[in-house]
């Protein structure tokens, strides 16, 4: 038997999130005394697939075929569901995004299998398997039984410490998968990809540097852009800005927004609306940089600085230059 | 064409959560509930493509009497019928084979709802309902256009977007800015309070998951302050005491 764990592609590379997400089903494997195998699905380097076994996974199942380069949930699916029933894999770990959640339920509805999204810690494994998740979009979390024998676990960032020291260089072996496709997988098309490539993505940023409507003007965002590049940190925004246009759509971080889980999110010039809250809620350390103490947002701190952000932001853009 | 838009019943955005029996249960008390606001930006674009093409809306939810009043005002808006499945929504996997067989029975063009509902944020029922059916599910879907049998969807992907054509039916998971929220307007409201409301029993079976407890997070420790002078110390304390950069 075996835990499997789908790993996202990114330009070859197993995504970030996703190497966390091959830590975590190890540590699960580890409870249930099974090993752990990683799906890996497109177009990678075996070199770059190897390093699941840094995490601690014994085996990448790769499946290549070029058919399956685009994103595609339906093809996915089945090609997981092919992976766990070779496996005999009971237990099955995504990442939560777009793409996880897509697979992980039309996977879980072939095998009829118990899904959970959004888990946010190690299962409890005994006599009963038991998962935490978030809910209530971060106000809450739910304690909740699986009972189906297959279960689908779709896990959020930050669910474990990933330890980087404690890194093996052993490598996986990686082994070539070659599902059988059903043509219905394949009815769509894809017109075009748009993607902000030289842009750090938001739900992958270890550091988020965030404007509000505290910036006054999409003019005055360069003194962000300069924090934000001293510390390698992708940037973001408030629901207002993104409506106003003064910063795309895509960066709007919030409840209807992107939901991030950074380790450090810095918010200049926003007073933290609930619905800002609610995208933010998953990181790691906040810091609030507002002119007005009474921003809503200094309770859900952790460091402050109540003051001009025209004036701090070059500052701390200076102090960040000397880090390295 | 046939649309059908599902809608959960949620609290507020800005709703304060607690629990009572023993934290087992949500505390309704006090809380306002409103139709989830991605399931309005879906039932929003549904509206628009049914004034464009015709046919019809009907709008479905899964639980039990309370949510009426959020199905009153789906019709207000302008479905023209709506089905609510009279039962407690146990988890995902229930509230999808409960759409599914509605809609089995019905044969839809375009299944729509929200890319998640914000009490339980799964974001899994338009992908089970998809599979259960055995048809094409797409999300979070930003833009629906249609033309003859041919859809084009922009779709939100990691660090960008994507643009597909697919043939209909297709279930589809809706986000902002596919639509602008609609507000029932006065005739709406009147023309709403006629129109059916079919409560239906589910279909049995077995939940897969079951909800143990809940619990709310703790309580945030106090924000440290750093005086406006001494800004750039924030960068050591990150460095050695938050340990984040």
């Amino acid at each position: 038997m075996s835990v499997l764990i789908y790993a996202e592609l990114d330009n070859g590379s197993i995504k970030k999130t996703s190497l966390e997400t091959i830590a975590y089903g190890v540590k699960v494997a580890a409870a249930t005394g099974d090993h752990a195998v990683v799906l890996a699905i497109g177009s990678a380097e075996k070199r770059e697939l190897e390093k699941a076994g840094h995490y601690g996974a014994s085996k990448v199942l790769h499946a290549s075929e070029e058919k399956l380069k685009h994103e595609n949930s339906l093809a996915y699916a089945d090609t997981l569901v092919q992976a766990a029933q070779q496996e005999g894999s009971k237990v099955i770990i995504l990442s939560k995004s777009g793409l996880g959640d897509a697979v992980a339920a039309r996977a879980a509805a072939k095998m009829k299998a118990g899904i959970v999204s959004g888990v946010t810690a190690l299962p409890e494994i005994g006599e009963t398997f038991k998962v935490t998740r978030s809910i209530f979009t971060g106000k809450a979390f739910a304690v909740t039984e699986i009972k189906s024998d297959i279960k689908i676990l779709v896990v959020r960032k930050n669910a474990i410490e990933l330890d980087e020291s404690s890194v093996a260089t052993v490598q996986a072996v990686v082994e070539q998968f070659a599902p059988k496709l059903a043509d219905e997988a394949f009815k769509a098309t894809v017109v075009n990809v748009e993607k902000a490539s030289s842009e750090l993505s938001l739900t992958e940023a270890a550091v988020i540097v965030s404007g509000g409507r505290g910036m006054k003007g999409p003019e005055h965002w360069q003194p962000l852009i300069d924090f934000a590049k001293a510390l390698g940190a992708a940037t973001g925004c408030s629901k207002p800005v993104s409506d106003l246009d003064w910063r795309p759509h895509h960066e709007h971080i919030g409840q209807t927004g992107i939901k991030v889980a950074p380790n450090l999110y810095i918010a200049c010039g926003i007073s933290g609306a609930i619905q800002h809250l609610a995208g933010v809620n998953g990181s790691k350390c906040i810091v609030v940089i507002n002119k007005d103490p009474e921003a809503p947002f200094f309770k859900a701190a952790d460091y402050g600085i109540v003051g001009d952000v025209f004036e701090i932001l070059p500052r701390l853009t200076e102090a960040a230059k000397t880090l390295k | 064409m046939k649309i059908l838009v599902c809608i959960s019943n949620v609290p507020d955005t800005t709703a304060k959560i607690t629990f009572t029996d023993n934290e087992t249960k949500l505390n309704k008390n006090g809380v306002q509930f409103i139709i989830g606001p991605y399931d309005d930006y879906a039932l929003a674009r549904g509206v628009e493509l049914k004034e464009q093409f015709g046919g019809s809306l009907t709008v479905l939810h899964v639980g039990e009497a309370d949510a009426d009043p959020q199905i009153r005002k789906a019709l207000a808006i302008g479905a023209d019928d709506a089905i609510r499945i009279n039962a407690e929504s146990l988890d995902s996997y229930y509230t999808a084979v409960q759409i599914a067989e509605v809609a089995k029975q019905n044969s839809y063009d375009l299944i729509l709802m929200g890319r998640e509902s914000i009490d339980y944020n799964s974001g899994v029922v338009h992908g089970l309902v998809g599979e259960m059916l055995d048809i094409p599910s797409y999300s979070p879907v930003m833009k629906l256009d249609i033309e003859g049998s041919e859809v084009t969807i922009t779709r939100e992907i990691d660090g960008g977007k994507e643009i597909l054509k697919a043939p209909l039916p297709l279930v589809l998971g809706c986000q902002e800015p596919i639509a602008e929220w609609k507000i029932p307007n006065m005739r709406g409201i009147m023309t709403a309070r006629t129109k059916p409301l079919n409560v239906v029993e589910p279909v049995s079976m077995e939940a897969l998951t079951a909800p143990e407890k809940y619990a709310l997070p703790a309580p945030k420790g106090a924000c440290k302050m750093i005086p406006a002078s001494e800004a750039e110390t924030l960068i050591r304390l990150l460095q050695t005491e938050a340990k984040v950069l």
